[in-house]
């Protein structure tokens, strides 16, 4: 048929918070074939189905590779100073810093292709995948980056879709076909997709418009304007597997880079850790050290000069061009030789020690058998290593509830029906048969009216979206299994977990589970049909005419059927408060009461409404939903409008109780997270009394804690309008608890999400509500926020992290819901749970289960962040105590920016000398063991707040390195006072001085190094004992043997005859006493205050 | 399919590395160890410090300016840079035995020998007699590179152009008449200076090795003809040249010119009056500079100089003080918690 889809595309793109709009429109012809009935329409062109998740190429690698890596800040400026080296008479050859510099440049670009290449292959397999297309009617075979748009393709089972494909045809009978998402999102379950021709009448199809495309693949959704409507499930998206069907045809509508799922992978932002920003702000005081050393150096010189005979003395006549040379520039060019002089007090070799120390370091975290989980036979997942030390500096910890602080293993308590309590018994003794025999339900007091209860039951039946596995032949000998049986006797005694249910929350499965055990059971869908088997082992067939779907805002879903004798009936649950509005009031004082009830124990409750439809109602709400669902501009509003319609005067039947228990040591974790002076935000979609429970279960609220509680129960006494309510009550919470800090009272604060937009945006000074709302929250150690929207969640998460003082904030989460504040939060973490893979493959950090969480903060952050500020500080240190000498070398050799030390020095300082040990310090120091950090989690509070890198241990660290610096010139300088230092009389030069300072700063640094080591390893020993003795022995060799390659032999036998002459020895030894005496005095006065590990270790444990 | 989710279905290695479990040493520097520590490193300064200070000590210096800038000075009549060949006398008497080997040393003040254009003012490969670099030496050496003629100058550059051309001679004066104390000019350049770094070309004679090319400009002889009694001791071996040309660091210094090893002065200088007699060639006073010749015996801590043994004597004292202040603080706060 000449069947030709004229489609308008409307892309909406929804990233966070922001209103970024992209349009385009798009028309395509099904097989190419143009639509006679469009004339003069230019067929536009749309991008080929290349994936390229690759940044280069052959040919730009090199340019492209380069500019990238020189956009880095620190890279340019290297850059500069080695240009600066090549372009202008400077006092250190251009090896000197463009050696390290190609070093850095040529690793960093080696791992970068050898990881574009990765992707290059990959983007390969998928590119040249053979896929069947169908042209002229003929199926040909064609590489997948062939396909255009408007090819009609062919899939068959187990295939993945080359590209987003309307589905045309479909083997199946019913018109539908089965698809997996599990390289997509991680949820294994099969969804089911429909042909257009499904629910279409057999007018063909003209024009298709589609709006609302959102960057989650959850929220995909097209629709037809002119004839009818496609949705989300009729579209196939790349990367989706087909199942359970032979082969389907589709025509593809987005190809290449403009699927869904490549536009899934763009923009994750990086984040970047605070330690960056304080290295930074270190950075931009060295920098103004070495401008201004530079600039002092150059006034010094000039000044020097202006004094008579000093400017060119006889000995040292200038050459002509210098003579020539205009003094401005002359000065400008000193000034720039200065700073090249003076660079290494900024070292390339920082930037490569931190980052190496960061991705080794990571490394520990996966490698931790703590963090494995057998169940899921895994471990933890580290995504980024940029954050590790981030970890150690917590102070807000936003938690999801389900599957995070609870294990989102749903079980079914109890039930209410129509006002009377079932209480399922110990789900052992209810197997051996007890409730089967003696009658699927047990009463407790009194029983509901048969009817009662089966029409209960059957809601529970129907109203969800859960699927029965479907065997797919022998792989899946259980499923096989369970069909033959059901269609036999219908024996309900197999165990539940026999019966391969998958639902898209784990409590459907529950509630599905649940009805089972009172004897109704859900065998499936069979085309539109849901198949029901009641007590009787009757098979009841209902005709599912309209799912509602679930959706956070409504909190409740609903299903229209049609029985066989034709009633129509509406099922509807949902939480309490979404369904009690909807239902009479007399119905609901019966129920609620148990509803509280389980709420307060701390079970998920779900209510449970019906609505008998006359078929004119049907009609109506039939009309109004195919009306909303074809609806080209704010299809959701609409959708809602028609929903919020449907689902009113329905009477309530029942409520379900369901259990959701706590995560392994989740209480200890949480009470250890508080001891480390963390702030637990427990953000959750929940109802209150539910979270309120569990958060008492995980003891983050106490029994003494005070209860502040801003929900919309409490705005709503009076009757006044809520903003001024709300006003009222912020005030009266932020100003009755006088001493906030001083009382030993925990407070403890409850809102709900209706109340949050209320505070986020109510009226114009809003901001104000929320500065109210901040400082409340800031000052209670356990905030909860239930009835949460995902984005909500990000929005709080936002809010605390750009309040006063950026505190860090972390997410933890499992769901999608929760994949907002994953990314929002500073540290994103997630869990391995049962919601699938969005959240883990969104996080910074995946781990197993929340008990880990206690660990990964307290054991690995607090050492990351420990070893990272030590070595962030340390490096400072290092090169100002190495270059300082240096500059007050410029006070006795005429300001002429003659080094100190010889090139080798220069350059081997921070590359070889000095750079081991303190990489393994980074990598390997426990100043306290992991096991004492964990057992006392007070600990956490001492590197609270950047503790290591404020600037007063900057201060510090600077000091030191100025005295050390000071002390290694003036030191020798007075040695000098008498260059003879040998017992031959002979005297020592220039580069003897420089090499006996260099010797004193090398030994220094690394024994001062040494001295903070507390956890010495083999590994500690090996490096800081070998880099002193590759000093030695380097300098040995390197003055030892006349260089071919170098013109000048400067060191030639220097080091030798310092050794030889025993004033160096002293002076030497007596300096680096000297330079370490503080910090050893400090160190033994500083450690009654500072207990040793082993001293905690003994009084603790 | 973009990317491969990283299945980490293995248990991880349960080694001591990858648990952070490795063995460790955990140094605890308790009050046992350190007050201890510090008074044995005191007294042991302390002990190095006395020694330094007496041997410094016993060191006899010498010291005489003879840039003649008072008038009352012999010198002042040649400090006037126009005066060549200009020879005064230094006269001195020592009332004791100036104990031997005495090390005749000279030195200059407000000279920066440590100044980068100068120190790079030479051709190492020329020094190193490569030929070569006779015809074309290296341009660092300008203005000292070539002369007015386009001739190659040997050895270039500011640093041997500036070579220090003072000579001296020693007299005692015994009974009215001046006797000679020799000097012994070997043996005052590094060794390695002197067989290794620099060479003169092996063009015999020396002299033909610097065909074509002229001598620094301030020199008053070429290279080959600094010393022509001793041809091992001419040329770029030239001790004189190997000790200048070893830079000095600090803008006051002072260099060893000869050694009085030999005669009847080999225990030393007796007492007595001595002559110095200095052939004035050297200008400083246009910079602002002095010389001065300096008389030393040396110990085996080198020359003189109170510094190390001073400043070992305050760090060991301050050990000790500070291993004292510790006791106190410890016996205060600390020992009650060990216990």
């Amino acid at each position: 048929s000449a069947l030709s889809i004229l489609a308008n595309l409307t892309h909406v793109i929804c990233a966070f918070g922001r209103d970024e709009r992209r349009v385009d429109s798009r028309t395509i012809y099904v097989g190419h074939r143009p639509c006679p009935a469009t004339d003069a329409f230019i067929p536009p062109k749309f991008c080929d189905n290349r994936i390229v998740s690759s940044k280069y190429t052959v040919w730009n690698f090199l340019p492209k590779n380069l500019f990238e890596q020189f956009r880095r800040i620190a890279n340019f400026y290297f850059l500069i100073i080695f240009l600066v080296q090549v372009i202008v008479d400077t006092p250190t050859s251009p090896v000197t810093s463009g050696l390290p510099l190609f070093f850095v440049i040529t690793v960093t670009a080696i791992k970068q292709g050898y990881e574009d290449w990765l992707r290059h292959k990959a983007d390969n397999e998928v590119n040249k995948y053979l896929v069947t297309v169908l042209e002229d009617g003929r199926r040909t075979r064609k590489e997948s980056e062939k396909i255009k748009v408007g090819d009609v393709v062919e899939v068959v089972e187990d295939e993945t879709f080359p590209c987003d494909l309307i589905l045309l045809q479909s083997s199946r009978e019913d018109e539908t076909c089965f698809v997996t998402t599990a390289s997509l999102d991680g949820e294994s379950n099969h969804k089911v997709e429909c042909c257009y021709s499904n629910t279409s009448v057999t007018v063909p199809l003209r024009r298709v418009v589609c709006g609302g495309m959102t960057l989650f693949v959850t929220f995909f959704s097209l629709c037809v304007v002119s004839l009818r409507s496609l949705g989300p499930e009729n579209l196939l998206l790349k990367g989706a597997t087909l199942k359970n069907t032979q082969k389907i045809y589709g025509v593809a509508v987005y190809s290449g880079m403009e699927t869904k799922m490549a536009l899934n992978y763009q923009g994750k932002s990086q984040k970047r850790s605070v330690v960056e920003k304080s290295i930074n702000a270190f950075l931009l005081v060295y920098l103004c050290i070495l401008v201004s050393k530079a600039l002092v150096c150059t006034t010094l010189k000039y000044v020097w000069q202006s004094q008579p005979g000093q400017e060119e003395p006889w000995y040292n006549q200038k050459t002509q061009k210098e003579k020539d040379a205009n003094l401005y520039l002359n000065m400008f060019t000193d000034f720039l030789s200065f700073m090249v002089l003076f660079n290494f007090i900024i070292p390339v070799s920082m930037y490569v020690t931190v980052e190496m120390q960061k991705f080794l370091g990571s490394f520990f975290i996966s490698w931790d058998k703590d963090f494995f989980d057998p169940e899921i036979q895994e471990g933890a997942l580290v995504n980024t290593s940029d954050l590790n030390e981030e970890l150690g500096q917590v102070e807000y910890v936003f938690t999801d509830k389900t599957g995070t602080l609870t294990q989102n293993s749903m079980e079914f308590i109890e039930c209410c029906i129509d006002g009377f309590q079932y209480k399922n018994r110990d789900s052992s003794t209810e197997l051996d048969g007890f409730c089967v025999t003696d009658g699927p339900v047990s009463m407790l007091q009194q029983k509901a009216g048969r009817e009662e209860e089966e029409l209960f039951l059957r809601a529970l039946c129907l109203c969800h979206t859960v699927q029965v596995k479907e065997s797919t032949g022998q792989e899946d000998g259980v499923g096989d299994q369970v069909d033959g049986v059901l269609g036999l006797d219908g024996e309900m005694v197999h165990p539940a977990e026999l019966r391969g249910f998958i639902a898209s929350s784990p409590d459907e499965v529950a509630l599905v589970k649940g009805a089972m055990k009172y004897g109704f059971t859900f065998l499936g869908m069979e085309s539109k049909n849901m198949r029901v088997m009641n007590r009787d082992k009757d098979v009841e067939t209902y005709e599912l005419l309209h799912v509602l779907n679930f959706d956070p805002v409504r909190r409740r879903m609903s299903v229209i059927v049609r029985s066989n004798c034709g009633d129509i009936m509406l099922f509807c649950k949902g939480a309490d408060s979404s369904i009690f509005p909807r239902v009479r009031q007399e119905e609901v004082d019966r129920i609620s009461m148990h509803v509280e009830r389980n709420a307060t124990e701390g079970y998920r409750t779900l209510c449970v409404a019906y609505k008998l439809l006359s078929s004119e109602e049907y009609a109506q709400a039939d009309a109004g939903l195919r009306e909303a669902r074809l609806a080209l501009d704010d299809r959701e509003e609409k959708l809602m409008a028609v929903y919020n319609q449907v689902e009113t005067g329905m009477s309530l039947i029942g409520a379900t109780a369901v259990e959701d228990r706590l995560q392994e040591e989740a209480a200890e974790t949480m009470e250890a997270l508080q001891r480390a002076g963390m702030k637990v935000w427990v953000l959750t979609g929940d109802k209150m009394e539910t979270a309120k429970s569990t958060c008492y279960a995980c003891r983050l609220f106490q029994r003494g804690t005070e209860l502040l509680e801003l929900t919309v129960r409490t705005l709503e006494d009076g009757g006044r309008r809520r903003e001024e309510r709300l006003h009222e009550v912020l005030s009266a919470f932020s100003f009755s608890p006088r001493s906030w800090t001083s009382a030993k009272q925990d407070y403890g604060f409850i809102i709900d999400g209706a109340t949050l937009s209320l505070v986020f945006n109510s009226s114009p000074d809003s901001s104000h509500y929320k500065s109210l709302f901040l400082q409340i929250c800031q000052n209670c150690t356990t905030v909860l926020c239930c009835r949460m929207a995902p984005l909500q969640k990000a929005q709080i998460v936002n809010m605390v992290k750009n309040s006063k003082g950026s505190p860090i904030t972390l997410s933890i989460g499992d769901g999608a819901n929760d994949v907002s504040m994953i990314l929002e939060a500073h540290i994103g973490i997630g869990i391995k749970g049962k919601e699938g893979r969005q959240a883990v493959r969104n996080s910074d950090y995946a781990i197993p289960k929340l008990k880990h969480l206690k660990k990964l903060l307290l054991g690995h952050g607090h050492l990351y962040y420990v070893r990272i500020a030590h070595l962030v500080q340390y490096f400072f240190y290092k090169n100002l105590c190495f270059i300082l000498p240096q500059f007050l070398y410029q006070f006795f050799c005429g300001s002429s920016q003659q080094p100190l030390y010889d090139a080798a020095y220069l350059t081997m300082y921070n590359i070889c000398f000095t750079s081991m040990p303190i990489l393994a310090y980074s990598l390997l120091e426990q100043h306290i063991c992991m096991e004492v950090l964990m057992s006392n989690a007070t600990l956490y509070r001492d590197v609270a707040k950047n503790a290591m890198l404020r600037w007063s241990p900057f201060l510090y660290w600077t000091l030191l390195g100025v005295y050390q610096g000071l002390l290694f010139f003036f030191g020798v300088r007075f040695l000098f006072s008498n260059p003879a230092l040998q017992d031959n009389g002979q005297v020592f030069g220039n580069w003897s001085y420089g090499t006996i300072v260099f010797t004193v700063l090398v030994f220094t640094v690394t024994l001062k190094l040494a001295m903070d080591t507390r956890h010495w390893t083999w590994i500690n020993h090996f490096v800081i004992w070998g880099s002193l003795a590759f000093y030695m022995v380097f300098s040995f060799f390197w003055g030892g043997i006349i260089w071919p390659f170098l013109r000048q032999q400067r060191l030639y036998f220097v080091f030798a005859n310092m050794l030889r002459s025993v004033s160096a020895w002293l002076v030497i030894i007596l300096l680096i006493l000297l330079s370490l005496l503080p910090e050893i005095l400090l160190l033994v006065l500083r450690k009654p205050r500072w207990p040793h590990s082993r001293q905690v270790r003994y009084t603790h444990i | 399919m973009m990317k491969e989710e990283l299945e980490t279905t293995n248990r991880p290695d349960n080694t001591a590395f990858t648990q952070q479990r490795l063995p460790a040493w955990q140094p605890m520097l308790s009050a046992g160890i350190v007050i201890p520590g510090f008074v044995l490193i005191g007294l042991a300064f302390i002990g190095i410090g006395v020694a330094l200070f007496i041997t410094s000590q016993n060191i006899t210096v010498l010291e005489k300016d003879y840039t003649g800038v008072e008038t009352t000075s012999d010198c002042y009549k040649c400090s006037n840079p126009s005066d060549k060949n200009c020879t005064c006398k230094l006269e001195f008497s020592l009332s004791n035995l100036f104990e031997g080997p005495v090390f005749f040393y000279y030195g200059l003040s407000n000279y920066f020998q440590s100044q980068r254009s100068y120190g790079a003012s030479k051709d190492e490969y020329q020094l190193s007699g490569d030929l070569d670099y006779f015809k074309t030496p290296i341009s660092a050496c300008s203005p000292y590179q070539y002369d007015a003629n386009q001739n190659p100058i040997v050895p270039c550059g500011s640093l041997a152009n500036s070579m220090f051309n003072d000579t001296f001679k020693l007299y005692q004066i015994v009974n009215g008449t001046k006797k000679l104390v020799p000097f012994d000019g070997k043996g005052i350049a590094w060794w390695t200076d002197y067989n290794i770094k620099y060479r003169n070309p092996s063009v015999t004679p020396l002299k033909n090795a610097f065909n074509g090319t002229v001598k620094p400009s301030f020199w008053s002889k070429p290279a080959y003809e600094l010393d022509t009694s001793d041809p091992s001791n001419n040329g770029f071996v030239n001790q004189d040249f190997l000790v200048w040309m070893r830079r000095a660091a600090l803008p006051d210094f002072r260099k060893l010119y000869r050694r009085i090893t030999e005669g009847d002065y080999a225990r030393g200088l007796p007492a007595g009056n001595y002559s110095l007699e200095i052939a004035y060639n050297y200008p400083v006073l246009s910079f602002g500079g002095r010389k001065k010749v300096v008389f030393s015996n040396v110990s085996w801590m080198g020359g003189k100089n109170q510094f190390l043994g001073i400043a070992y004597l305050v760090v060991g004292s301050l050990c000790v003080v500070m291993s004292m202040v510790m006791l106190i603080v410890y016996a205060k706060f600390k020992f009650p918690e060990d216990d």
